[in-house]
């Protein structure tokens, strides 16, 4: 774009597209902030006028408020630790030359095309249900009592079927990033005198560095926001009430779009909070 | 101490034999270049010497120690590689002092090592740097300062120079050879470049399809090449290997004759022709002559003053006694 004259009509053409997606954004976060503010009851009366603040006062001294946002926590760091701890070792197995490796790559991607809802009740009831699940008929062939997973370990169960899902989002990263290592440094460090594990642990390692740093970020957007995989399951019960689903029951289950606002608003806070954090953790690998 | 023998080694991927067995000493504190065109297998070679292969039969002994089944870092080599190998997320100091930490050596050795090499390559104020920051060249000598503090038997180098530009290359080609007087230490060095082969090298070996065709120092393969493929491929320009009935006037099947062994004369050459391309040099001229009554194209080296041009005939005479003759199987006739 060297002249005065493309320079203009770049943004003229960009115009339609940066209108939208203001739009887009503006306008649902525009209203949430408002309805925040009003008592919005819409089958007990409707719009019923401004409250100032009141609205965030209750949300944040419910009783529900501060497990919810443990339990996004819990979820949240459960799913990143196990995506990116069996990510790596996925993709360094995949990429070894093995016979049938581009069969086995689909295979492990697979789960990333079934949809949350889907994925969720096939755990749900095919592995985790206590009377016909596999996982029953594998306690009870070792003769221990079935896991009432749902109920007993609710949050582990949820981090389970979450992981499964991204599992394999962090590996295809992570093996296009280990392919991109170039041979002759492992060599080189082989000469240098490096057992395998210090190999790893000082070449392969920083070398994905910046590509866990996409996948800890990314994920975290995703993950915060989590809600089919509770709502086919637990419904938010046994200690899965989520930030998200605190949300959704005071806005659909109570019928109060202003309280839920306020919860909304919160939830953009947090998951800033959580963005800072991270990038001051590890932003700095994205640079250089 | 670095005498290196290989007893027969061979190398094998699947079905194909990329070096067929082969015997090759290289003595201490030799600096050994194995040249060769691309794919020859001089890589390879070194790789199996580094342990980066394995042999698929016979034997490698480092000081007379049977070396075959040890593995890399055990026996003593320091490699400098084509593309340098640093460790990117690493700043030179901790590059170099990477071996010396797997090794366990102490700190204030390590400190110590890393000094003396900084100061030997020129790199003390590039200590704290990254390898991103820094040059070609200045990356080429923390490869070296790596290889160095490991203080090893020998060196390997394998095509150390060919990402450099040519200026760089000339300057890196000095500070190796100088490295070596030094050290005193065994080098092999890989290129496939003859004039890097033939300034550098105490002794070069000439390989084709992993088949050794000649050993020697760089003034034995200039002056008496084992076969026509030595003859061509040591030397530049290339040696004018002349075939048909001029060859078997001297009773060979093909006959050879460097540039720098035609004289340009007046007139009544033994060869008479026209010059095509003329590519002066300065110091030199190197003539292309056509129309000779050859079927090759004749390559001549004469001085710069010499001040022909495209289309001018030319007489020229060959040193007689400068005439190499080889076989119909390519090999030297003595």
């Amino acid at each position: 774009m060297a002249t005065q004259h493309s320079r203009s009509a770049a943004r003229l053409m960009m115009a339609p597209a940066v209108i939208l997606l203001l739009g887009w954004m503006l306008v649902p976060l525009i209203m949430t902030l408002l309805f925040s503010f009003k008592k919005y009851l819409p089958l007990r009366g409707g719009d019923l006028g401004w409250v100032g603040f009141e609205n965030y006062v209750r949300f944040v001294t419910s009783s529900a408020f501060w497990p919810s946002v443990l339990a996004t926590l819990a979820i949240v760091g459960g799913v990143l630790i196990i995506t990116v701890v069996f990510g790596v070792l996925l993709a360094i197995l995949l990429n070894q030359p093995m016979w049938g490796r581009g069969i086995v790559r689909i295979l492990v991607i697979a789960p990333f095309f079934v949809m949350p809802t889907v994925s969720a009740l096939v755990w749900k009831n095919m592995f985790m249900d206590p009377v016909n699940g596999l996982f029953a008929h594998l306690w009870t062939a070792f003769g221990a009592a079935p896991v009432e997973w749902l109920s007993q370990a609710s949050l582990q169960s949820i981090v389970m079927i979450v992981s499964w899902q991204w599992l394999p989002f962090a590996t295809l990263i992570l093996l296009t990033a280990i392919q991109s290592l170039d041979s002759e440094q492992l060599e080189a460090a082989e000469m240098d005198g490096a057992p395998p594990i210090k190999r790893f642990a000082y070449i392969t390692l920083p070398h994905l560095g910046r590509a866990i740093t996409v996948v800890v970020l990314i994920q975290t957007i995703f993950l915060l926001g989590i809600f089919a995989e509770i709502f086919v399951t637990t419904q938010g019960s046994f200690g899965t009430r989520t930030l998200t689903y605190l949300i959704y029951q005071r806005v659909l289950e109570s019928q109060n779009v202003g309280l839920g606002s306020a919860g909304g608003v919160y939830a953009i806070i947090l998951a800033n909070i959580i963005a800072i954090f991270l990038m001051r953790m590890v932003g700095k690998n994205l640079d250089a | 101490m670095g005498r290196i023998t290989l007893d027969k080694v061979s190398k094998s991927f699947g079905d194909v034999e990329v070096i067929p067995p082969l015997d090759l000493t290289i003595e201490d504190g030799e600096f050994t270049v194995f040249v060769g065109p691309s794919g020859c297998g001089k890589s390879t070679l070194l790789r199996l010497i580094a342990g980066l292969e394995d042999t698929s039969c016979g034997h490698i002994r480092i000081d007379g120690n049977d070396a075959t089944h040890v593995p890399p870092a055990k026996r003593g080599l320091a490699m400098v590689f084509q593309s340098y190998a640093l460790y990117p997320h690493m700043s030179v100091r901790k590059n170099i002092a990477f071996p010396m930490k797997m090794a366990g050596v102490s700190e204030d050795e390590q400190a110590r090592r890393i000094d003396a090499a900084a100061k030997a390559l020129n790199l003390t104020d590039y200590l704290d740097r990254r390898p991103g920051q820094l040059s070609g060249g200045q990356r080429q000598r923390v490869a070296i300062g790596r290889a160095i503090v490991r203080e090893p038997a020998a060196f390997l180098f394998d095509e150390p120079l060919s990402n450099l530009d040519a200026a760089l290359r000339v300057g890196m080609r000095l500070e190796i050879s100088e490295l070596h007087k030094r050290l005193k230490t065994t080098m092999i060095y890989v290129t496939h470049d003859q004039v890097e082969a033939m300034t550098m090298a105490d002794k070069i070996v000439v390989l084709r399809a992993g088949v050794i065709e000649q050993v020697g120092s760089p003034l034995d393969l200039y002056r008496a090449p084992r076969n026509t493929f030595v003859a061509g491929f040591i030397g530049s320009p290339k040696m004018n290997l002349i075939g048909g009935e001029e060859a078997a006037r001297h009773g060979a099947r093909t006959i050879g004759i460097r540039p720098e062994h035609i004289d340009v004369v007046e007139d009544s050459g033994t060869w008479q022709g026209t010059v095509g391309v003329a590519e002066h040099l300065g110091s030199d001229t190197f003539f292309h002559i056509h129309g000779t009554g050859l079927t090759e194209t004749l390559t001549v080296r004469a001085l710069g003053e010499v001040t022909l041009r495209h289309g001018d005939t030319i007489h020229l005479s060959p040193r007689t006694d400068q005439i190499h003759r080889f076989d119909a199987q390519g090999l030297r006739i003595e």
